[in-house]
């Protein structure tokens, strides 16, 4: 649980995931089109993986990964983010992030 | 018979070694039915027995025991015989049954199929003719689902027709919210009959092989693309105010980043499939680490649909947010005769250049 909430608040937007997950890695080419690097940590290359995988469930994330954390808080899985950035919430959250270009 | 009905009697009050119970069962079945349909296993015990026994008594009695021994394997055969005769005649008859039931359920599914195709919906990648051979799948679970869709367009129907005569009528906003609950709730309902088909077959809700061949055509992960949707029809249920225009406008936008992002992740996973299936030894009902593979792709491209349903889900929920209930009422009227449209093209290919009817 402290690897997870540690790895969670080292940059701005922090993806867990896992290297076989699709999904994941639709929601990661989401943010790139959003103009954010995120910092992704595949869970399953992890020697504590399970253990982060149980944690990341007893936060409340509807599904493992892909577990989004936008400053540190945990925003949920790909449904959460995909009503967010719907509503036009996921781009406020994310304007301090975003990379200059 | 009667000769040893006699012979039994005299024994029977010789009393020196009295086998007269195994006897007296004889007598009392030739006196009733004239047969033996009673097996005693013990019979072949007593008879050596009583050979010992009887000896004094003379060759008469021995010969009856003999004759009777063999009476009593055929009897014993003869028992068999019925018993298993009963037995087959059982069977069959509960084999019929089924038969019929199953014949029974076949004209029905046919008469169904007959309705759905002469109502001009065209069945989605059924070359044969043959009337069980449609959709790819004979999956009873996918033909409910399947039955349950054309239910669902008949209902969609329906209530398009409801809404347009309510909002040409004076109606207050009141109705018209419940209207449009209903016609929300009901594509909801769709969206998770598609989630349960996707469980038995997911290639088949994935490929709209349940929709019309129009439908198809414009497929997007087993459905409409919302953004094209928003692209195009937003225009028609002008006027709006500005601020509206900029958010459906920022929702099309949204939608098309969320749907770009989704197509890259199928295609990742479509590649991860075919080298699935390339290296596997996918035999079926041997299990084999590629198998495990396949499951976990194909739960992955299940999870690629919910996803897609979920976004055109929050499209339409979304546009209940930005606009009025009456302008989010004639959103949904031009989208469902939009559908209907759509769906009814293959029709007006079809029927071009005949004569009418």
């Amino acid at each position: 649980m402290e690897k997870v909430m540690r790895l969670a608040s080292e940059k701005g937007v922090v993806i867990f995931t896992k290297s076989s997950c699709c999904l994941c890695y639709a929601v990661n080419i989401l943010f790139q089109e959003l103009g954010i690097r995120p910092m992704v940590h595949e869970i399953d290359q992890d020697p504590e993986g399970r253990d982060m995988e149980k944690a990341l469930l007893r936060l409340g994330c509807t599904a493992p990964v892909p577990a989004v954390f936008i400053g540190g808080k945990l925003m949920g899985s790909t449904n959460e983010i995909m009503s967010l950035h719907l509503s036009g919430s996921l781009t406020q959250l994310l304007k301090p992030y975003q990379s200059r270009s | 018979m009667d000769s040893s009905s006699s012979q039994y009697v005299s024994t029977r009050n010789i009393g020196v070694y009295d086998p007269t119970h195994q006897f007296t069962i004889w007598e009392d079945h030739f006196k009733s039915n004239g047969d033996l349909s009673l097996y005693e296993p013990n019979m072949k015990f007593n008879n050596q027995s009583e050979d010992a026994s009887f000896g004094i008594l003379g060759t008469s009695i021995k010969y009856d025991q003999q004759a009777n021994k063999l009476t009593e394997k055929m009897q014993r055969r003869l028992a068999q015989n019925r018993e298993a005769a009963r037995k087959s005649r059982l069977k069959k008859k509960a084999h019929i049954q089924q038969l019929e039931s199953c014949r029974l359920k076949l004209v029905q599914v046919e008469q169904e199929l007959d309705n759905t195709r002469q109502q001009g919906l065209y069945i989605g990648g059924g070359l044969d003719s043959n009337n069980l051979g449609f959709a790819g799948s004979a999956n009873s679970e996918i033909t409910t689902f399947k039955m349950e869709y054309e239910h669902w367009v008949e209902e969609q129907n329906r209530q398009i027709l409801e809404l347009n005569s309510a909002l040409s009528s004076h109606i207050s906003d009141t109705q018209i919210e419940e209207l449009v609950n209903g016609i929300m709730n009901h594509y909801f309902k769709l969206f998770c009959m598609k989630s349960d088909a996707a469980k038995i077959d997911v290639f088949y809700v994935i490929t709209g092989m349940w929709k019309t061949t129009s439908e198809q055509f414009f497929l997007w992960i087993g459905g409409f693309r919302p953004s094209e949707l928003l692209k195009v029809l937003v225009p028609l249920i002008e006027p709006l105010t500005e601020q509206q225009r900029f958010d459906a406008y920022n929702l099309e936008k949204s939608c098309r980043q969320a749907e770009d992002a989704l197509s890259q992740g199928m295609e990742k996973l479509q590649g991860m499939l075919t080298d699935t299936v390339a290296a596997g030894e996918l035999i079926e009902g041997t299990y084999t680490p590629h198998m495990d593979t396949a499951i976990e792709r194909l739960e992955a491209l299940a999870s690629f649909v919910n996803q897609a349903d979920h976004l055109r889900q929050e499209t339409l929920q979304q546009m209940s947010r930005i606009l009025t209930i009456r302008q989010t009422a004639r959103w949904l009227l031009v989208l469902g005769e939009y559908f209907q449209r759509l769906r009814d093209l293959s029709k007006v290919w079809a029927n071009r250049g005949r004569e009418p009817a």
